[in-house]
């Protein structure tokens, strides 16, 4: 070898590094379909989300490595599928976006989930909790919750600790409604309980006066009422019409998910709910250095009387989520590309440890109990009473139902 | 005492409760509809700005309940009257189809306008103490509300009913329901008389939007959500029939909610059953002006 030869070779060599580093330098843009509602009842849940994805962006630029990410965000208006189907067709086929993400109600990740399939674009569930959403699609990952996060080890906690024998249980009447329902059953009458009252209760665009539900409820007299609602004004309506029957004077005790004690709607609920127990994956009240920073960034933004909730939550993982997968993949978006990245992904969320299931996609994290109290300073807060951790879907992991049946 | 007479006394207090609601709100769609034919569709946003004025007046001037409620009527009754004259009657001769379009029109603006100033989320109020809690008939409980909201139904029905039936502007408003041409041929103000009742309806769909807000809540789509309702109401009660209203309320509230209580699979199929069954035998209505003819 030359001595020409040789210094070229070691040129080229000590170039190496900086041709390995400059490459990402080319910054990619990466597109990101936001399916949310953003109008009418629902736009509360919306603007959570919504609120907790802008949140992780401005707070950690750095995670996206240099890629610029646009948000394209479409409104699905209400939990039918129909509307949430026609934005995401848009999203993928016009504004050819490489990731889908959000979704705030089941039917609307379900309608969309055939599409994520054909246009081979992965879809980040950053709310919408029915099991067996992700069986829908090899390219949806859920960053949200199951209905059996909280149901199932509500029902056993209800027997075992709570000492409820007999127990109702009262739904709104749509998919995850009846998850939830199923959900709790399995853990209740696995533990040895029974369920002597099975009520739906209207369905989810409406309020219903849940008056005539609740006094079929207090004359059957179970010792538990577990209640699903969704989240926002239905739970309210939940605490309130469960007061002004008198049913926990009448010694009926009501449950439920987290979802009806949301921290939004909290302070809203007065002295109803204090003594409530429910069983949730995160509340705004959590004393975790990671939360307590999450909160005083949500502040900071969006006022003081502002408050995240699990929503925003679901949203501000989702985003940590997709900054994996787009480092991961150097800004350029593929659906196995980016459904490798996820799996197995773990974060320290505001609500704690998660990590992305490699088998099933779904969510991996603790269940805590919590506990309605008056703090203090006169507000209401939540009081975690105990953890149960690293919570994968009872659903899939018992092979229930749907959950079985891949 | 046996679980069937639990249930039944349930059904009836729960079902009369909600039926005092429907009619406070529907019965001034029922008057002017008879009076003028006019299908006001707009209704249900009378009532949402009722709740909203009682929400307003409680939890921003420190109004208590009662004296909310009042201002509701007045408010929305008073801020009815413009749009009666600006907006309504150019479309008296115009057909349905039109005055549907200008009704339904006001209730997207009535939606969008209180979701700007309010938000989209139903807000709370907190009921003063005496309305609170539950009443001890000895054999059961009964929330208290739920009796003060009978009790408030029944008195305006009697009210109503008085009004009507035993002062000479109720025989006026008789008069012009049952034949408009004939009552303007001796000398009666048909036009002035249906300013009157347009606003007294419309402030009653206010009072009713205020009590509404503990018993079904109220937010912006209170406009649409419940509007299903009153016309049903209204169609099954009778155009134009206060007795009509009444016994119609009592019983789709009561159906409505035995439906609920007996069987929640079926939700609320019921409302809708007797809806048609009523239809089928009498198009229109237990008390409609076509029923005698």
């Amino acid at each position: 070898m030359s001595l020409k030869a040789g210094l070229f070779a070691g040129l080229m060599a000590a170039s190496l590094p900086f041709l390995a580093v400059s490459q990402p330098v080319q910054a990619e843009e990466v597109k990101i379909g936001v399916v949310l509602t953003y109008s009418g009842g629902a736009a509360q849940f919306g603007e959570q989300i919504d609120r907790g994805m802008s949140l992780y962006m401005e707070t950690h630029p750095e995670a996206f490595g240099g890629h610029t990410v646009t948000l394209i965000k479409r409104d699905s208006k209400r939990p039918g599928g129909d509307i949430a189907k026609n934005a995401v067709q848009e999203l993928i086929t016009a504004e050819e976006v490489d990731i889908l993400a959000g979704f705030v109600f089941s039917p609307n990740a379900m309608a969309s989930a055939p599409l994520a399939t054909q246009g081979e674009v992965p879809m980040i569930i950053m709310n919408a909790g029915t099991a067996w959403i992700p069986s829908l699609s090899p390219y949806i990952a859920r960053v949200s919750f199951t209905m059996w996060h909280s149901g199932y080890p509500m029902g056993q906690y209800a027997h075992d600790t709570l000492g409820c024998e007999t127990a109702a249980a009262g739904y709104t009447d749509y998919p995850p409604g009846k998850d939830s329902r199923n959900a709790f059953q399995t853990g209740f009458e696995s533990s040895g309980g029974s369920l002597i009252e099975d009520i739906p209760m209207g369905g989810p665009r409406e309020v219903p006066d849940f008056t005539p539900f609740f006094q079929r409820v207090k004359d059957a007299a179970p010792d538990c009422f577990y209640v699903f609602v969704p989240a926002g004004n239905h739970a309210t309506a939940v605490i309130k019409t469960f007061a002004q029957l008198g049913m926990a004077e009448a010694g009926i005790r009501l449950i439920g998910p987290g979802d009806i004690t949301q921290d939004t709607k909290l302070q809203d609920m007065g002295d109803d709910a204090v003594g409530l127990i429910t069983m949730h994956h995160y509340s705004a009240d959590y004393q975790t250095p990671v939360n307590l920073e999450f909160v005083a960034a949500w502040k900071a933004a969006y006022g003081e009387d502002s408050t995240p909730d699990f929503m925003a939550v679901g949203g501000w993982d989702g985003m940590a989520a997709i900054a994996h997968a787009i480092t991961e993949q150097n800004g350029v978006i593929t659906a196995e590309g980016t459904m490798a990245a996820l799996s197995g992904w773990e974060f320290e969320s505001p609500r704690g440890h998660i990590m992305i299931d490699p088998e099933t996609r779904d969510i991996v994290m603790d269940s805590n109990i919590h506990e309605v109290v008056r703090r203090d300073d006169g507000r209401l807060g939540i009081n975690v009473l105990g953890t149960i951790p690293q919570v994968a879907d009872p659903c899939k992991a018992l092979a229930i139902g749907r959950c079985g049946g891949e | 005492m046996s679980g069937f007479v639990t249930s039944a006394v349930s059904i009836f207090f729960d079902g009369l409760a909600y039926a005092m609601l429907l009619f406070v709100i529907s019965v001034g769609l029922s008057i002017t509809m008879g009076l003028m034919g006019f299908v006001n569709l707009a209704h249900g946003a009378f009532a949402m700005a009722g709740g909203y004025v009682t929400v307003a007046c409680m939890n921003m001037l420190g109004v208590p309940f009662i004296p909310a409620l009042v201002l509701a009527f007045f408010f929305v009754a008073i801020m009815s009257i413009p749009l009666e004259r600006l907006l309504y009657a150019p479309l008296y001769k115009a057909g349905e189809l039109d005055q549907v379009l200008m009704s339904i029109g006001i209730t997207f603006m009535a939606i969008a306008g209180v979701t700007l100033i309010f938000g989209p989320n139903p807000p709370a109020i907190v009921l003063p103490e005496f309305l609170k809690g539950q009443i001890d008939l000895g054999f059961k409980t009964f929330p208290t509300y739920r009796f003060f909201m009978i009790v408030v139904g029944f008195v305006m029905a009697i009210a109503l009913w008085l009004g009507f039936e035993r002062t000479i502007i109720g025989a006026k408003i008789r008069a012009a329901v049952d034949n408009r041409q004939m009552a303007q041929a001796v000398g009666i103000d048909v036009d002035k008389l249906f300013i009157l009742t347009f606003a007294l309806g419309s402030g009653l769909a206010g009072v009713g939007g205020g009590l509404a807000i503990d018993i079904v809540g109220i937010s912006p789509t209170f406009a649409f959500n419940y509007l299903v309702l009153f016309l049903i109401v209204v169609a099954v009660g009778g155009l134009g029939s206060l007795r009509g209203a009444f016994l119609a309320a009592i019983v789709l509230g009561v159906i409505d909610t035995a439906g609920k209580y007996l069987w929640p699979e079926g939700g609320a199929f019921f409302i809708y059953v007797v809806t048609v069954a009523v239809l089928l035998i009498r198009p229109d209505g237990f008390f409609g002006k076509g029923a005698s003819q």
